[in-house]
């Protein structure tokens, strides 16, 4: 399917155990001799991302007179150079790494809403202007805009990390991964198989425009995931529990490590006993934390402003109208500390923020990136992102959480009598239009008469955006944020995101289930 | 850079690879030159030109294994790229399975147009694209006064990879792919608005559809969904249309890996002879076909394609088997990754099969869902049509369906003899009986 054209929007947890050859690997330094040369990387000036990009204002600013050339009124240059180590633990043995090393500028020429973008991997003058005369072919008449004397642009750093990756060699990280293992194997006799990866990846990133802003990021992030299996009586199953943030290696502490073991095989082993809930719709209790899967999927994408600038959201024509309860906001947010859908300044360049979606049941704001912000003549939110140098900007989520509410966890649970209680999810989807979005609930339980019972697992939930947010009927006052490493996908781009929910209950969605 | 340089590249990247302690390497090189353009309300809305390089590279030193990759290709980078690369590797635990295949597995000399290629793709215009993208664009906005948003879109792209291992492989490979279609948003009842899209991809120019068909089959699409609701729970037949029964195929993929049998998660594990599904069933895995989208001689890891009978008539006959986990297992590699899958076909087209579905669901795409390769255990979220008595009743959206693999692919009474041409999985119309359905 091309996604690209389907605008198809997905969700998933990265990493799910399958690190086939086809996704790539990490444990390299750098492959730029000078680049990291004095200043630790996270403490680098302008002047050092100029050095490790090989370029200084003269040439960016001939790139951008190139790319202006055809009649764009815009252009941007987004320099970015990513490293990415993987390593795995399999069979009791940290066997297997991989490392990846990506290097290139974006080149982006805006003409009205229409979006001319070309990229190069050699970062040299010639191969610059050709990448600059290619996305300048978006517009067919003579130049007018020029671009101005670049002017450093400072941001707040919300991702503060006491060591960087490109000071931990490999043989620090495999100690973690042998502990955890060991821990994994302790826990119960029945595992009989574990998968543990080590991913972390720093991207450093030189953004400047042709209004004269310049701007610079280094943008860390770590994960590590457990993948369990477990055999009781011939039979097998299997889950995984992982964490992942804007984190350097002192986040996996003892305590960490600890609840990597210890809830992965949690999640496992409850399995044996789970059974499938009956299909139709019910009451559904959220669990507190990475339940926000339905935010976003129910509005969250729904939101994205480009979806609503071409009319093609079942939210365009909702704004400022009153879409839930008084005691629902909903907020997506770019500034929680080393949080995973974190970033400092957007892919365009733009300050990140805390943005109301809905505010006491109202619905307030679009998530914004430079062209919508544009269209619809308001400030942009810091929403534009791009999976890398090769994509072009487009609005995207970064946390998605729903502020604390009124209720109580246990008043919500003892008021279900028949119902499902969801904790933990592998993906989701929605189709922006028609509204409808899933999320896959890998685990939770049953609520019978106001208490959860057994076990369930591998069940669809399936439901409509604003009809969903109507029906959210109590919201706990237990907020609490996703742990794992979510990426996700729209357009072809995949980006790392993360949300938030506090215990919620949603009066009537559909179950997959079985029909007795 | 061209394949013969990408050639003595690679030899260089290996040599130095070998020289700085590896016992043995492979690496790949290659480059893909794509352009995308959109067109939407009469006008280009993004044009999207790359060009894009990788150089894997897999250490093979003292039986320890790492997999680098890099698009830095300039020699003095990739020498400090290949000494790390190999000097972090022996931070590993020995692992004695790893090494490159055994060479008897790798390709013969082959006379075989695969025809993946299309010799034309350097005189294709860029006013051609914009001007195919345009008239898509222009036949959907015509099809009815209902739609909200229509774009249209074409792409192509030109691949070129060379593969080298140090014991003795070289092989490499030239393809091109065409894409085009268009998507379409239409207004629906109440605040809903549907959406749907066609695209087609195919390897020469001249086999992608009329522009006609790339526009109009996404509106027709979402305008049938005008309506759309849940039913009742409970359990109907169901058709599933050939686009769509991807998903339903994808079940079996990652059980039925080397790996996953190694790792034990896989449902499918014990079963090879077995009946895993109806003998409606047979799947080929076909590397030979013409024009395929997953034609090839060789795969990832240099192993010669076969084609191979994977289910027949619901007996598992073979698993995709990779060269490590082969290893680990004590199996002949088989070759870890699918090429062109076909099945075998009924007699009967999806018109003539609806017209046999007396109160049953015709599902046109999924949404969402997943697939558990360990128990079996499966749910999908789905849009689709109820029919009665071969009449389409309504739209329905907002469902899903649930079971197990073991026992799922037992209910599929019939295969159509449609196969999707626009995939390397050229699955057809699937019937199945008595689906557990979850709606109201």
């Amino acid at each position: 399917m091309k996604s690209k054209i389907s605008r198809r929007s997905f969700l998933e947890t990265s990493s799910k155990g399958l690190f086939a050859a086809a996704v790539v690997p990490y444990f390299l330094k750098s492959n730029l001799g000078k680049a990291f040369a004095a200043p630790a990387a996270q403490n680098m000036t302008l002047k050092n991302y100029y050095d490790h990009f090989g370029v200084e204002e003269g040439i960016i600013r001939e790139v951008m007179s190139e790319a202006l050339s055809g009649g764009g009124d815009y252009c941007d240059v987004f320099f970015q150079h990513k490293i990415a180590n993987y390593i795995g633990l399999e069979d009791k043995a940290v066997n297997r790494a991989y490392s990846n090393v990506d290097f290139g500028v974006g080149i982006r020429v805006l003409k009205g809403n229409q979006t001319g973008y070309s990229f190069t991997e050699e970062i040299t003058p010639r191969a610059m202007k050709l990448a600059a005369k290619t996305a300048a072919n978006i517009a067919d008449s003579g130049a007018t805009a020029k671009p101005i004397p670049l002017k450093l642009h400072d941001h707040p750093n919300y991702y503060y990390i006491k060591t960087g990756w490109e000071t931990v060699s490999i043989d620090k990280k495999i100690p973690y991964m042998q502990k955890i293992n060991d821990k994994v194997f302790a826990l119960d006799p029945r595992i009989i198989k574990a998968n543990i990866w080590f991913t972390n990846e720093t991207s450093y990133i030189l953004f400047a425009n042709s209004e004269g802003r310049v701007v610079y990021d280094y943008q860390p992030m770590g994960e590590i995931s457990v993948n369990c299996t477990a055999e009781q009586n011939g039979r097998r199953e299997q889950s995984r529990f992982d964490l992942s943030g804007r984190r350097g290696i002192d986040f996996f502490n003892p305590q960490n490590i600890e609840r990597l073991a210890s809830e992965a095989v949690r999640r496992t082993v409850l399995l044996f006993d789970a059974v499938k809930p009956d299909a139709g719709e019910m009451e559904v209790v959220l669990a507190a934390g990475s339940s926000g899967i339905l935010l976003h999927e129910a509005i969250g994408h729904g939101m994205e402003a480009d979806f609503n600038r071409k009319e093609i959201s079942i939210f365009c024509n909702k704004i400022n109208k009153p879409v839930a309860e008084k005691f629902v906001s909903i907020v997506d947010d770019g500034t929680n500390p080393n949080m995973r859908g974190s970033i400092n300044i957007d892919d365009e360049g733009n300050d990140t923020e805390k943005t109301f979606l809905v505010e006491n049941g109202v619905l307030r704001s679009y998530m914004h990136d430079r062209l919508s912000a544009r269209h619809y003549k308001v400030k942009p939110t810091g929403s534009g992102r791009r999976q890398s140098f090769r994509f072009n900007p487009i609005p995207r989520m970064r946390n998605t959480y729903m502020l604390p509410g009124p209720h109580k966890k246990e008043e919500i649970i003892s008021s279900v009598k028949k119902g499902l209680y969801t904790e933990y999810f592998t993906n989701g989807q929605v189709f922006i239009g028609a509204g409808d979005f899933t999320f896959y609930v890998k685990s939770g339980y049953l609520i019978e008469n106001g208490k959860l019972t057994k076990p369930v697992k591998d069940i669809n939930i399936i439901g409509n955006g604003p009809k969903a947010l109507e029906d959210i009927v109590m919201v706990a006052d237990d907020l609490k944020m996703a742990e794992g490493g979510w990426t996700c996908g729209k357009s072809g781009q995949g980006v790392p995101v993360s949300m938030g929910l506090p215990t919620v209950k949603v009066a009537k969605i559909t179950v997959g289930g079985v029909n007795t | 850079m061209n394949n013969k340089e990408r050639i003595d590249l690679a030899q260089w990247a290996m040599d130095y690879t070998l020289k700085c302690g590896s016992d043995q390497a492979a690496v790949s090189i290659s480059n893909r030159r794509e352009i995308e353009i959109e067109y939407r309300d009469k006008k280009l809305e993004t044009l999207r030109e790359l060009t894009q390089n990788s150089l894997n590279l897999q250490v093979y030193a003292q039986n320890r294994y790492s997999g680098h990759s890099t698009n830095d290709l300039r020699k003095d980078s990739l020498k400090k790229f290949i000494e790390e690369a190999v000097a972090s590797t022996k931070y590993l635990t020995e692992d004695k399975y790893r090494a490159l295949p055994d060479p008897k597995y790798y390709p013969q000399e082959s006379q075989i147009d695969l025809k993946i290629c299309d010799k034309h793709y350097d005189k294709i215009q860029s006013s051609h694209r914009k001007k195919m993208a345009a008239e898509i664009e222009e036949i959907a906005r015509a099809q009815s006064d209902q739609i909200i948003s229509a774009s249209s879109g074409y792409s192509d792209g030109y691949y070129e990879s060379v593969r080298i291992h140090s014991n003795g492989f070289l092989g490499e490979r030239e393809s091109t792919m065409f894409d085009a279609g268009s998507s379409a948003t239409v207004k629906g009842k109440e605040d809903g608005r549907p959406e749907d899209w066609f695209w087609a991809s195919v390897r020469f120019s001249n086999d992608l559809p009329s522009v006609e068909l790339l526009g109009k089959t996404a509106v027709q699409r979402a305008l049938r969904k005008i309506g759309q609701q849940k039913i009742k729970s409970g359990k109907y037949d169901m058709i599933v249309e050939n686009r769509a029964a991807s998903r339903l195929i994808s079940m079996f993929r990652n059980p039925m890996s080397a790996r996953a049998l190694q790792q034990k998660s896989s449902f499918l594990d014990g079963m090879i002879g077995k009946k895993i599904a109806s003998e409606k069933l047979t799947v080929i895995d076909d590397p030979f076909i013409e024009k395929g989208l997953g034609s090839r001689f060789f795969d990832g890891e240099g192993l010669a394609a076969k084609k191979r009978v994977i289910i027949d008539k619901g007996i598992l006959q073979q698993y995709y088997v990779d060269n490590y986990y082969g290893k680990k297992l004590g199996m002949q590699p088989t070759g870890g990754s699918t090429s062109n899958i076909v099945f075998e076909y009924g007699s009967r087209s999806l018109d003539e099969m609806t017209k046999d579905l007396k109160n049953g669901i015709l599902i046109n795409g999924f949404i969402g869902g997943n697939s558990n390769s360990t128990t079996g255990d499966f749910s999908f979220g789905i849009i689709g049509l109820l029919i009665e008595n071969g009449e389409i009743v309504k739209p329905i959206n907002e469902m899903n369906i649930s079971g197990n693999a073991k026992d799922f692919w037992k209910q599929l009474i019939e295969m159509g003899n449609d196969p999707y041409p626009y995939s390397s999985w050229r699955r057809p119309s699937m019937f199945f009986e008595g689906v557990h359905f979850s709606g109201l």
